[in-house]
């Protein structure tokens, strides 16, 4: 993961690198994860990082949806077909199982309704894969239990009033809602701050206190 | 005139790069085209430009297609006005429609008046000027006459089909109606059909024409008129469309036209109403009437959902085409939620589709303006349709 020099957590939106051939390490895990030739649908794509990696390394038909002009216009300048839209609403529109994969990338926690888009992106997708950073990590319990402050925007240089980060959830929240929606967890990783990842068991109550983000691969 | 080459050395030439070459060649002479309408019609006289150069393998075409009063003469001083053609910031080396990378081909539309078969040209049944005689046409009869000059010219594929307005129109047209012969298209400022509010405005500026008695029933050809006023009028409500509430106001607020003070009178007191005069005069010498009412009609006609059991997404199925959509956020004409409809549909049908709404006050008109947001996206959706179809950098 890309982390400040602080080492927090990585904005929730917006992606560091582009072009280079080198992109955020959790966007390479997720890239790791996306079947090659695949179908793609990046939701909130930002400024399309993830599809050019996957469109050049993959094989993959890649799609996007992004809800800032200026970031749909850069992907469209790298010839990404990329739509300027709204998932929230938008999603609505696409039809059962269009894409093979469909990825959510640092955006679920942003939404306003998190289990809909879950929902939605597994309607749309034989397979999603989500990135979540996790409020569980020790240093947000920390930040709770010793500062007495709302933790998640404070790692985030933000203040709690107008963070985009409405939804805050643990490692083990989500993969309760994903127990609740009869989701399976095909695979997951979880990122410590030094942007390391391995594998863990989604149930892992260390992982839940020691990794930064986790990326699930759901079906 | 449309038959001879663009006035050449002129200074804007290099800017734009390979000289415009303006030709004329007659099509369905053999077989008349059958119209939507089901009248026929045949030989059809096509007037066209082209820039660039084709490739051998003929991948490198794009079509540029129209709007409402546009005409071929997209690039360059313009032969009848020599004004800069109306895509001339959009074409150049270097710019989004590039010559020295793509073959550009414009042809002016069917019912036109600039050297294509229109209601101005003589019907060979009659020896008279066709008038109200010739047979109503659609977007559908403008596509079906540019594929004929398409087959004419030996390309299978175009490699874009572009325009904006009424222009993006024929484009999804083409895609809906020659999906294997469009690899990507890029309607601008456009809609999948023609709303209410945009009829409305047709039927008073077609209502103005043949209310002014110089229109003759549509045969003032012969009798040596023409319905300049009328004409004038139409054009004048019609620009008014074009434009948006802000940047009417930005440009010209209440200012008044060279006085201190109104007249009381019905003189043009505001700059506004001297710029739409303007407008509207300086229309009338380029433009026929009995063309502006049929083109306006077959824009009425447009919509590509009722052609397909009124769904719109089924017009795409299993389409093969790269879409680029463009709106504007000021443009009341075309709304960008037109374009999010069409977006919809392909989304629906699971189209490549890339889709931006670029920020301006200018309106409709847009669509013409060198706006460096807009220049940027035509010109990266061009680029990344090129990669995938692997055509060479210029």
């Amino acid at each position: 993961m890309t982390g400040t020099s602080s080492g927090r957590p990585a904005p929730l939106v917006g992606r560091a690198e582009t072009g280079s051939g080198r992109i955020r390490v959790d966007l390479q895990l997720i890239a790791d994860l996306v079947p090659v030739g695949s179908r793609v649908l990046d939701v909130g794509c930002g400024d399309g990082a993830l599809l050019h990696y996957l469109t050049k390394h993959k094989d993959v038909d890649a799609r996007g949806i992004e809800i800032s002009r200026d970031r749909v216009a850069a992907c469209l300048n790298q010839g990404l077909s990329v739509i300027q839209g709204d998932a929230e609403m938008d999603l609505a529109d696409y039809p059962d199982d269009a894409f093979d994969c469909v990825v959510l990338s640092q955006t679920l926690q942003a939404v306003h309704d998190p289990k809909w888009m879950l929902e939605q992106l597994l309607r749309i997708g034989r397979l999603a894969v989500v990135s979540i950073t996790n409020a569980g990590y020790w240093k947000n319990r920390v930040t709770f239990m010793v500062e007495g402050r709302e933790p998640f925007a404070v790692h985030r240089d933000e203040t709690w009033y107008d963070t985009a980060y409405i939804h805050p959830c643990t490692i083990r929240d989500f993969v309760d809602l994903t127990t609740e929606m009869d989701t399976r967890i095909e695979r997951c990783f979880a990122l410590n701050p030094h942007g390391a990842y391995r594998e863990i068991n989604p149930r892992s109550h260390w992982a839940n206190l020691t990794a930064v983000q986790a990326v699930f691969l759901l079906s | 005139m449309a038959s001879e080459a663009a006035p050449e050395g002129a200074p804007a030439k290099r800017a734009n790069g390979p000289a415009l070459t303006a030709q004329q060649v007659v099509l369905a002479a053999d077989a008349p085209l059958r119209l939507d309408s089901g009248a026929t019609l045949g030989p059809i006289t096509v007037a066209y430009t082209t820039q660039g150069r084709l490739n051998a393998d003929k991948s490198n075409a794009i079509l540029i297609c129209h709007a409402l009063t546009g005409d071929q003469f997209v690039s360059g001083p313009h032969p009848t006005t020599g004004k800069p053609g109306w895509w001339d910031t959009m074409i150049g080396p270097g710019r989004p429609l590039d010559p020295d990378r793509y073959f550009l081909i414009c042809s002016n539309i069917l019912g036109g008046c600039l050297g294509t078969t229109g209601p101005k040209d003589i019907n060979p049944a009659t020896g008279k000027p066709w008038g109200l005689d010739f047979p109503v046409i659609t977007i559908g009869d403008m596509v079906n006459v540019q594929r004929l000059l398409v087959d004419h010219l030996g390309i299978d594929q175009l490699f874009c089909v572009i325009g904006g307005s009424m222009g993006g129109m024929q484009v999804l047209d083409w895609a809906v109606r020659y999906p294997e012969r469009v690899f990507s298209a890029m309607p601008i400022a456009s809609a999948a059909r023609t709303s209410a509010q945009n009829i409305a405005h047709h039927e008073v500026g077609r209502q103005a024409v043949m209310a002014d008695p110089d229109w003759c029933g549509g045969r003032y050809l012969e009798q040596n008129k023409r319905p300049h006023r009328g004409l004038a009028v139409a054009r004048m409500g019609a620009h008014i469309t074009y434009l948006s509430e802000s940047a009417l106001t930005r440009k010209f607020g209440r200012s008044l036209q060279a006085r201190e003070q109104v007249t009381y009178g019905f003189d043009a007191d505001f700059q506004v109403e001297s710029y739409l005069r303007h407008q509207g005069i300086t229309f009338v010498d380029r433009f026929d009437a009995n063309s502006y009412l049929y083109i306006t009609r077959a824009t009425d006609y447009f919509d590509l959902a009722q052609e397909h059991g009124g769904v719109l997404a089924h017009a795409f199925r299993n389409t093969p085409v790269r879409f680029g959509v463009v709106s504007f956020t000021s443009d009341w004409m075309f709304p960008t939620l037109e374009s999010r409809d069409l977006v919809k549909a392909l989304n629906a049908v699971g189209a490549n589709v890339a889709f931006v709404e670029v920020e301006t006050d200018q309106g409709h008109d847009s669509f013409l303006m060198d706006i460096a947001d807009y220049h940027r996206i035509v010109h990266g959706f061009l680029q990344g349709a090129a990669d995938h179809r692997g055509l060479k950098k210029s």
